[in-house]
């Protein structure tokens, strides 16, 4: 049966990177005691994959899990074990159970919300029509110029800093912290606060 | 909690930065302004190495558990954090509560390596607590230390108000008792605290040389100070408290499972091992205990491993049941087992049949000498039969693959001894191509290693001489030449450490107070992190050694059975007398019985517990 797990990720738990933070999960649902399947073979491990992984130093109300478990557990009960294993800043919110032909939370992810949180800023640079960035790719030294205006699909001044919707996916990927260094300004702290698929419904 | 005590740019500059904010599960919680006695307990290397150290998890749940008292960790900062603190000059701080590490209390110190000592410094610098111990005031915390290297502390010595000599617990609630009555005068509470048994407190005592430069007379400055420092030792072993809460680290840490402490001592009496000496008698934990726990641990950290810690595991009295129990539970859980030190023998391979993918598994043999003549004089109870006949059966039950460990410069040895050791391996390949070609899996592969002779004190060996770098690395040579010339050479691959690393571990492991400037001299000239081979520089350590006046040839030298030794003063309740027939026995290639077969009178009987009343009415 397959589940995906909503959680936040606040605090210092920011500075934990996303390998880690799978082991930290992984033993969470051995503590929590979660009928959650494993691969076969002599060292068996947990069928577990997250939407995408978060950048040391950021912070998260909406991650997205998935799992697999071999007998039924209901809702409440489920979230109410993993909590009381969680560590100061990881918070269980959800626990669904997906359509067994269902795909994995990574590859419908296509964009995601983000709160910035920064002083006063600009966003002027930003009403062009067109913002041609250019990277260059450290392996082949190649670089390539794109275009990551249709990237930004809503971005706004809110009291605490900035406000964004971007594209998050496979298809096109833009990061808060690349809109952040085009609009040159400084930021406190970045936090996802949701994550949605194709058709703009949150995972 | 959602304070860090460095900034977050700092934090996302640095490597790892899971190292320094604390927060992991488990990690015991307190309003520090309900306790009396705060203690920074400070395992000095890296975060993942400290972590991974059982001492310290037992350690810190212990004193925890006293209501009074919070006990918070801290590590050796990594070079990039190092850099940034020296620049800034930010002290160093607690993870539990953030807190700089001078505004503590005490300061506690695992020591578990020699070459742990110049991290030693960089914690006390870094903290802002002056180095020597004699130049801290009562508004310095206490700096005490415990672990293997308190055996022979004199090198450290001068860092230390005091050391604890043995197992912690013991005597600890007597030290932290005794603290809390006298907090804030540090005089009054050392020379207090050398009354109890256990306690060394260096400042007490006074070394003298000869002309020589070895010592002439070791003794306490005041007639109430103890002569003699007593090793401490639990004999019921299952009335140790469990680590109740250990606390799980979210960064992978070099021991990342549980670890089962199944005894403490070893009934073998290999004469180059410290360990097999001063942890005497052996002394295990009922089978019913370590059951309990290991579910407990398990339960509680979410641990995917679980393994196997003692000395040598097919000692310990209840292996089948335990490991019975451990493979039905782990299978249903889903559940690692690791097995280092078991023997080879049918019933171990069975048991890691079970557990382990053969096909990568290796097997294991600590022969540490190439001859049957040299593993006698170091008493080491492995024969070539027990090595022919227990890969034999592995082979035949699916291994290929094969770890032999050996030490090079022991006493006695000679080029015999070291050829011996490419002819050891060069049979055991050839007992590989006697079971026929369709039941082999693939080659035999033989990964032979030598690590260099250090002679410790508290050992039969603690007599003997050691070899330069130079010769060492001769000697790795030969072996290596020897191996090429054999018919299987192709199978085997040889490799060894570092012998300058060896060199110095021997100075300071039977070093003398006069060390402590060498250490000194080393950490101003920038060495640190001296057990990592990339940061081990033995250009430093040199200049270092030259700029003291110190030799290393003095402290590695054979030393006659009628000197005084530095760490003559602790009685680890093995006497010397039986050292030194030990020693005799060494060099006239006499093997010692083990403690189980019969008893060598090591007197190690006065602790009045373990092997030594077992069976006997
Ligand atoms: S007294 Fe005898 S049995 Fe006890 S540890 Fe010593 S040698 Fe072994």
């Amino acid at each position: 049966m397959k589940i995906r797990i909503k959680f936040s990720k606040r605090g210092n738990i920011r500075f934990i990177g996303h390998l880690d933070m799978m082991r930290y999960f992984q033993k969470c649902m051995r503590r929590a005691d979660i009928p959650i399947r494993y691969s076969d073979g002599f060292s068996p491990h947990q069928i577990m994959s997250f939407a995408a992984p978060l950048g040391l130093g950021t912070e998260s109300d909406a991650e997205y899990m998935d799992i697999e478990i071999t007998e039924d557990i209901d809702r409440a009960e489920a979230v109410k074990r993993l909590n009381d294993v969680m560590c100061d800043g990881v918070k269980v919110l959800d626990w669904k159970v997906m359509p067994d032909n269902s795909k994995t939370a990574m590859s419908q992810m296509e964009s995601a919300d983000y709160l910035v949180i920064c002083g006063d800023v600009e966003l002027a640079p930003l009403q062009k029509d067109e913002i041609p960035v250019t990277k260059e790719n450290k392996k082949t030294g190649e670089s390539k110029t794109v275009d990551i205006k249709p990237m930004i699909y809503e971005i706004h001044k809110v009291p605490e800093g900035v406000f964004m919707h971007i594209a998050q996916g496979s298809s096109a990927n833009l990061k808060p912290s690349a809109v952040m260094e085009l609009l040159g300004t400084g930021y406190d702290r970045i936090i996802r606060k949701e994550i949605y698929d194709s058709n703009g419904l949150t995972l | 909690m959602d304070k860090t005590f460095l900034s977050e740019d700092i934090l996302l500059k640095v490597d790892k930065p899971a190292r320094y904010i604390g927060n992991e599960i488990n990690m015991c919680i307190k309003d520090p302004a309900e306790v009396d006695i705060r203690i920074a307990f400070c395992f000095p290397d890296v975060y993942e190495i400290g972590m991974s150290n059982i001492g310290m998890q037992i350690i810190y749940g212990m004193f925890n558990a006293r209501e009074d008292t919070y006990c918070e960790r801290v590590f050796s900062p990594w070079f990039d954090l190092d850099a940034i603190m020296r620049e800034r000059h930010i002290p160093l701080f607690t993870l539990e509560t953030q807190t700089p590490v001078r505004e503590l209390d005490m300061l506690a110190f695992t020591m578990g390596y020699e070459m742990c000592y110049t991290n030693i410094l960089q914690v006390l610098d870094l903290s802002g607590i002056p180095m020597y111990a004699s130049d801290r005031t009562d508004s310095d915390p206490i700096v005490f230390g415990g672990g293997t290297c308190a055996y022979n502390p004199e090198p450290i010595a001068d860092f230390f108000d005091f050391l604890y000599i043995g197992e912690a617990e013991t005597r600890y609630d007597m030290v932290l008792d005794l603290f809390r009555k006298h907090k804030g005068d540090r005089k009054t509470f050392l020379r207090e605290v050398s009354h109890i048994e256990g306690i060394y407190v260096p400042s007490l005592y006074e070394p003298a040389y000869n002309e020589d430069g070895t010592l002439r007379a070791f003794t306490p400055k005041y007639e109430d100070v103890p002569a003699r420092v007593k090793r401490q030792t639990v004999i019921d072993m299952d009335s140790v408290r469990f680590i109740d809460r250990p606390v799980v680290p979210f960064i992978k840490v070099t021991q990342d499972r549980v670890v089962l402490e199944i005894m403490r001592g070893c009934i073998r009496g290999c004469r180059f091992c410290q360990a097999g000496m001063i942890y005497r008698p052996q002394r295990e934990h009922s089978a019913e205990y370590l059951k309990k726990y290991a579910v407990k641990m398990l339960e509680i950290t979410g641990a995917d491993e679980i393994s196997l810690s003692s000395l040598s595991s097919s000692d310990y009295s209840g292996i089948k049941e335990l490991l019975d129990f451990l493979i039905e539970y782990t299978s249903k859980k889903k559940v690692n087992i690791s097995l280092p030190s078991l023997r080879i023998d049918a019933f171990s391979l069975d048991v890691m049949n079970k557990v382990q993918d053969v096909k990568k598994s290796s097997l294991t043999f600590a022969a540490e000498a190439g001859t049957q003549r040299l593993r006698d004089v170091i008493n080491k109870g492995i024969t070539e039969e027990d090595i022919m006949s227990g890969s034999l059966e592995a082979f035949k039950g699916g291994w290929n693959k094969v770890k032999m460990y050996f030490m090079l410069g022991l006493p006695t040895e000679t080029d015999e001894d070291r050829n011996g050791i490419g002819e050891l391996c060069e049979r055991i390949a050839e007992n590989y191509y006697t079971i026929p070609r369709e039941e082999r899996n693939g080659k035999v592969q033989i990964q032979a290693s030598s690590s260099f002779f250090v002679p410790k004190p508290f050992t039969p060996f603690q007599w003997a001489g050691m070899k330069t770098a130079a010769e060492y690395t001769e000697m790795a040579h030969q072996v290596k030449d020897h191996i090429r010339e054999q018919l299987n050479q192709k199978c085997i691959r040889y490799a060894w450490h570092d012998p300058e690393v060896s060199v110095l571990e021997g100075v300071f492991a039977r070093g003398d107070r006069r060390l402590s400037e060498l250490i000194v001299t080393a950490y101003r000239n920038g060495c640190m992190y001296d057990a990592w081979s990339d940061s081990f520089r033995a250009d430093l350590w040199k200049k270092s050694f030259e700029e003291c006046g110190i030799s290393p040839d003095f402290y590695n030298r054979e030393r006659e059975t009628d000197e005084l030794l530095p760490w003559d003063f602790i009685d680890i309740g093995v006497s010397r007398e039986f050292l030194e027939r030990e020693w005799n026995n060494a060099r006239l290639g006499r093997v010692t019985p083990n403690c189980r077969q019969q008893c060598a009178g090591c007197g190690a009987r006065s602790f009045e517990g373990g092997v030594c009343f077992e069976d006997k009415n």
